[in-house]
């Protein structure tokens, strides 16, 4: 630990952490005991398609000040309280990065507090770890940017399966689109695929890609778009048979990487971690292999700003502040180039 | 006797013809709806089988199969210990271990210029034998020309040295590539591992592109 840092800050402060890697602009603070004070979102959501990375950065420039101020009214802190702002430095749509970064440092200079960048993936895993209690799992992250099945191994988080091309996340979410479902309030396109798949009852045969560790969606989605457009098909079992499909290749690279790594403790996070499929297919793979699953709950799951606070009060204690030039957006930024001093020690070979 | 219970497969050890064998056998996977397992189960492991064959043929040692039984999904094939790379590697003196990781290069190179990609590198799926490598696990393989096909196969494989042999892994790959390049030459060798730059800095390989 540097001296600089302030010793009592240490014992008791709190952390206003940012996040801003893709459509939300989320804003958490966590005590450095870990007491999670305020978990506040505010969604970009396009009206049509996807996520046009300037128009949420627009987004995120906008609501920042009110974002940051509602989750200090709800940890019942003023600003000059906070010890630390950490901020998600990456990996993310780069102008979205950007925003969030800008508010971090903007904040950490005028209140003259030391800035944590932290990595998003890492931070999807601490938290999960945090709320969930577990200490050493392989953690399948599913998202719309994220497909990534990851343990620690050695001295940090290494990557043991990841998608070759696009998120799980996307791909559902594009064929969704793709087959004319239009977005009716909060309900996300991955749960109405999940419901349209309950009705499913027939299975369509569709591209299973499994490439060692490595996943691909790309052909999966386009086979399934295919066919849709063809006709033919009922939507309900494209629906269930991309699923089970999508899925199916989810849990059983997921299963290799707990077979490799002998862990014993299997995390779902990430925004399509909500899908009960998804779940069940993992719950079952674990059983089987005399392991336990753990779903991080939605509030934690899905991108926020708690995670980025916990993760930096971890990394701040080990590697103190980030200077201002080293406060760059990272936008490819990997898990397995993170380094973890807070898991250090422990004996964790993946060999 | 149950000497591994691998991610897909489990493998035993028995004796059936008067000799050692390994029989492994492709188990349902409760997680999966019964058409897409055993659709899967099948065609891996007849595909395993032909693939295993055909490594053979471009000279890449691989265990005699015995028996393939579609009904059960396993194969019985030769026993060639169960020694595997992964696990002493690093513990091999030096020479020996850069012997072994060009002979591995040499061997991918052999299956890649006939148009077979593994599909699965790593150093669990490589058995060394008194000094002679094995190459198992031909589930995911296939036959292909195209570079792309070559370029994953080649990047899993230094994948799998990183997660795995993190310390060494840059040295031990570029042995690797050593032997490749011996077999398939040099420009093609350039060919592939431009082939892998690009693989890699696709989706969210690197942090810079």
């Amino acid at each position: 630990m540097s001296s600089s840092l302030d010793a009592r800050r240490l014992k008791e402060g709190y952390c206003l952490g940012i996040e801003s890697t893709a459509d939300d602009f989320a804003v958490g603070i966590v005590s450095f005991d870990g007491e999670i004070l305020a978990n506040v979102i505010s969604a970009y959501s396009p009206e049509k398609g996807g996520i046009h990375p300037r128009e949420a950065a627009r987004h995120h420039a906008n609501v920042a000040a009110k974002v940051i101020g509602e989750a200090l009214e709800r940890a019942g802190l003023k600003a000059k309280e906070l010890s630390i702002v950490a901020f998600a430095q990456g990996p993310g749509l780069g102008p979205c990065l950007r925003t969030g970064a800008t508010a971090a440092r903007a904040l950490a200079s005028y209140l003259k507090i030391p800035l944590v960048g932290v990595n998003h993936c890492i931070a999807h895993i601490e938290i999960g770890r945090k709320v969930c209690k577990v200490s050493d799992p392989v953690t399948l992250y599913v998202s719309g940017g994220n497909t990534i099945v990851t343990a620690f191994a050695g001295d940090r988080y290494r990557v043991f399966g990841e998608t070759l091309d696009i998120a799980i996340g996307n791909c559902l979410d594009t064929f969704a689109r793709e087959v004319g479902l239009t977005q009716r309030g909060a309900v996300p396109f991955g749960a109405m695929i999940e419901n349209l798949a309950k009705k499913g009852k027939r299975f369509i045969p569709l591209p299973y890609t499994v490439k060692g560790m490595d996943l691909s969606f790309s052909g999966l989605l386009t086979r399934a778009t295919q066919l849709f457009k063809d006709g033919g098909y009922r939507l309900e079992d494209l629906c269930f048979s991309l699923q089970e499909v999508a899925f199916s290749m989810l849990t059983e690279v997921t299963e290799r990487a707990v077979a490799h790594t002998e862990k014993r403790e299997v995390l779902l996070t990430g925004g399509v971690a909500a899908n009960r499929r998804l779940q069940d297919m993992l719950r079952v793979m674990t059983e089987e292999r005399g392991a336990e699953m753990y779903v991080v709950p939605k509030q934690y799951a899905l991108d926020n700003g708690v995670m980025i606070a916990w993760t930096g009060i971890l990394r701040y204690r080990y590697k103190g502040a980030l200077s201002l030039s080293e406060s760059g957006i990272r936008p490819k930024w990997r898990v397995d180039e993170v380094d973890v001093p807070w898991r250090r020690g422990e004996r964790s070979d993946a060999s | 006797m149950l000497l591994k219970r691998g991610a897909e497969a489990e493998l035993y050890l028995d004796t059936r013809y008067g000799r050692k064998v390994i029989v492994k056998k492709r188990v349902r996977k409760g997680y999966r709806i019964r058409e897409l397992d055993e659709e899967i189960r099948s065609y891996r492991t007849s595909h395993e089988a032909v693939m295993m064959h055909k490594a053979k043929e471009c000279g890449v040692p691989t265990p005699v199969i015995f028996l393939v039984d579609l009904v059960d999904k396993s194969i019985v094939m030769e026993y060639v210990g169960d020694v595997r790379l992964k696990d002493v590697l690093d513990s091999l003196p030096e020479e020996e271990r850069r012997r072994i990781l060009v002979e591995v290069g040499r061997m991918i190179g052999a299956m890649h210029s006939n148009g077979l990609i593994h599909g699965d590198l790593t150093t669990s799926n490589i058995i060394l034998d008194e000094g002679r490598i094995y190459f198992i696990d031909f589930g995911l393989s296939e036959v292909s020309e195209e570079l792309e096909k070559r370029g994953v196969d080649l990047h899993l494989m230094r994948r799998a040295l990183e997660s795995t042999h993190h310390l060494h892994s840059d040295e031990y790959f570029r042995e690797v590539l050593l032997g490749y390049s011996e077999v398939v030459g040099e420009q093609e060798t350039k060919r592939v591992l431009s082939k892998i730059e690009e693989i890699a800095k696709r989706g969210r390989y690197v942090s810079e592109r």
